[in-house]
């Protein structure tokens, strides 16, 4: 059996946990195995929608212990749910959570590990994963010598596909409880609360942005194109009171977006370090050589000032 | 107080990675190695404990006779004392924690501290798997960290929000980018680190769970289009050209 790790929020299975289970059912069809779906907390409400993307039982792993996140009681959690299971992978969303436990886990079970995964197959029984090591300037294929196998997926890369199967519950017993380190407190710090790395469409700004009052013009093109605003490490650094949480790049966020449009950005390699992998580029800058435009599938040389509110215009009038 | 600061040797940011003849590990031909910058926010964190609490720090690094090049540069910035755990390099980030685990194990530290990740593998895990085989609390990916008796209590960025966590010491805390400032050695760092000597001693012998079957160049973007006109005329050609070509509106 596959079991995939899922996290719920606000009673719904998060996206990237969806995508690793519809990745998961695909392994699982091509190699005859089962899927299971793990959920692990005080409440897991939502759980049920793992059935309609294809998991063939839900397990779960409920007890007051487990309301707040723990790294080492969730991690016992997870690895006696594979152990029950007989699972041999084991998948995570690469999500603060999924890459907190996950290699926690795979500790634990002595089995071979492979983080933020950007393609998976199956080569005889055991998982085989592709990954962007030396910050995406190359791709590592990764074998596993153990008998179970453990991944997270990065987000935003594999397709969601509704797949409705049996979603048997079954419940498994909770850790005891008296966890080495329990989180305490969430402390929600702007930006909307929206985790840059799950978007589809991200407007990041750079150094050309000027101010970080100037980003107001990048909020409306991303509200008009149902995205979020992103930035650079030169727009974070240079005391605009931008939140790191923001920050693009190989000291900030990875993402893989449908689409990224960088205004006043040049194109650093420790930025594209961060955004490379998404899927069309619109670079907006006044300098015709900026490196930006290398990687770009569409360029606008030109003032963003100018440009921007055009984009947000026309993306208006194109009512999306 | 005793703290362990774990330091990996990587190909600095801005090094052309290209691929060794046999189509599965970096041609190290003109790699400039550096100590992965995560890490400086870890050894930088324990050198602040040791002016503010009077910690006694010990770098280790897991690595080749290369590797005692950022060990020096522990010491040269004030770690009290480096370590060489002589080991080939595998790739696989669970044979270094074990060889990590087996290197700390019994020698009574109260924290250990790594960068949250190691440029180059980006396998963000060293710090999470050495925990739970030392069966210690974890807190990584952390921004803010304060010791008291017996406890810690670390702010640590989550995907779109920040977590306070408390927990028991000993324990393993990854560091992130904000925890500080990392400082620069200055020429009497530089000369009493000469004199020291960086301890070596041979990794425990580990399997991998974990190799690299082939390690290739991304595949080039196809050369893009710049679009004419006035502002709101390339504004028109971009929209429509997300919609009807490229299928993203």
């Amino acid at each position: 059996m596959i079991l995939v790790f899922c996290e719920t929020k606000d009673g719904k299975i998060r996206k990237p946990s969806l995508e690793a289970l519809c990745e998961a059912r695909r392994l699982a069809d091509g190699a005859g195995k089962g899927l299971g779906a793990l959920f692990v907390g005080a409440d897991t409400t939502g759980a049920g929608e793992a059935a309609q993307y294809g998991a063939d039982v839900i397990v779960k792993i409920e007890a007051p212990s487990l309301a707040a996140y723990s790294s080492d009681g969730y991690a016992t959690a997870i690895a006696d749910a594979v152990k029950a299971k007989g699972a041999t992978a084991l998948l995570a969303a690469a999500t603060s959570c999924g890459r907190d436990v996950a290699p926690r886990v795979a500790a634990r079970l002595g089995a071979g590990y492979a983080s933020d995964v950007t393609g998976l197959s199956m080569v005889e029984g055991r998982l085989q994963a592709v990954r962007p090591v030396y910050a995406g300037k190359a791709f590592a294929t990764t074998g596993f010598e153990t008998p179970v196998q453990v991944a997270t997926t990065r987000p935003n890369i594999f397709a969601l596909a509704p797949c409705p199967k049996a979603g048997a519950v079954e419940t498994l017993p909770a850790p005891a409880g008296g966890f080495l380190a329990v989180v305490k407190e969430i402390l929600t710090k702007g930006a909307g609360h929206v985790d840059i790395a799950e978007a589809d469409v991200i407007v990041a700004g750079g150094r050309g942005m000027k101010d970080g009052a100037n980003f107001g013009i990048l909020e409306e093109l991303a509200g008009a194109l149902g995205g979020v605003v992103g930035a650079s490490r030169a727009a974070v650094d240079a005391g605009w009171g931008l939140p790191h949480s923001m920050q693009i790049g190989q000291t900030g966020k990875v993402v893989s977006p449908t689409l990224y449009i960088a205004c006043g950005i040049s194109g650093a390699i420790q930025h594209v370090a961060g955004m490379s992998g998404s899927k069309v580029i619109v670079a907006i800058n006044k300098d015709p050589e900026a490196p930006i435009f290398k990687l770009a599938t569409y360029g606008i040389v030109g003032d963003l000032f100018e440009v921007v509110p055009e984009l947000t215009k026309a993306a208006k009038a194109l009512g999306k | 107080m005793k703290i362990l600061v774990a330091l990996k040797q990587v190909p600095d940011t801005e090094t052309k990675i290209r691929v060794a003849a046999d189509g599965k590990s970096l041609d190290a031909g003109d790699v400039k190695w550096i100590t992965s910058p995560y890490d400086e926010y870890a050894l930088e964190e324990a050198l602040r404990l040791k002016e503010s609490a009077a910690a006694e720090v010990t770098a280790v690094s897991v690595g080749g006779d290369k590797a005692k090049d950022i060990l020096r540069n522990a010491l040269a910035l004030g770690a009290d004392q480096a370590v060489l755990v002589k080991s080939a390099e595998t790739g696989d980030p669970l044979a270094v924690a074990r060889t990590l685990a087996a290197f700390a194990q019994d020698k009574g530290f109260d924290l250990i501290l790594l960068g949250n990740k190691g440029f180059g593998g980006d396998n963000a895990c060293v710090g999470p798997m050495l925990a739970e085989l030392l069966g210690l609390a974890q807190a990584n990916v952390v921004t803010k960290l304060e010791l008291s008796e017996g406890r810690f209590k670390a702010e640590r960025e989550g995907d779109a929000d920040s977590e306070v966590l408390e927990g028991s010491l000993p324990a393993v805390v990854t560091a992130q980018r904000g925890l500080n400032e990392p400082r620069y050695a200055n020429l009497k760092g530089i000369m009493a680190a000469k004199k020291k000597t960086i301890e070596e001693v041979e990794g425990a012998a580990v399997t991998p769970a974990v190799t690299t079957v082939t390690l290739a160049l991304p595949p080039s973007r196809p050369e893009g289009r710049k679009l004419e006109g006035d502002a709101a005329a390339q504004a028109a050609a971009l929209l429509g050209l997300l919609r009807d070509e490229a299928k993203v509106l």
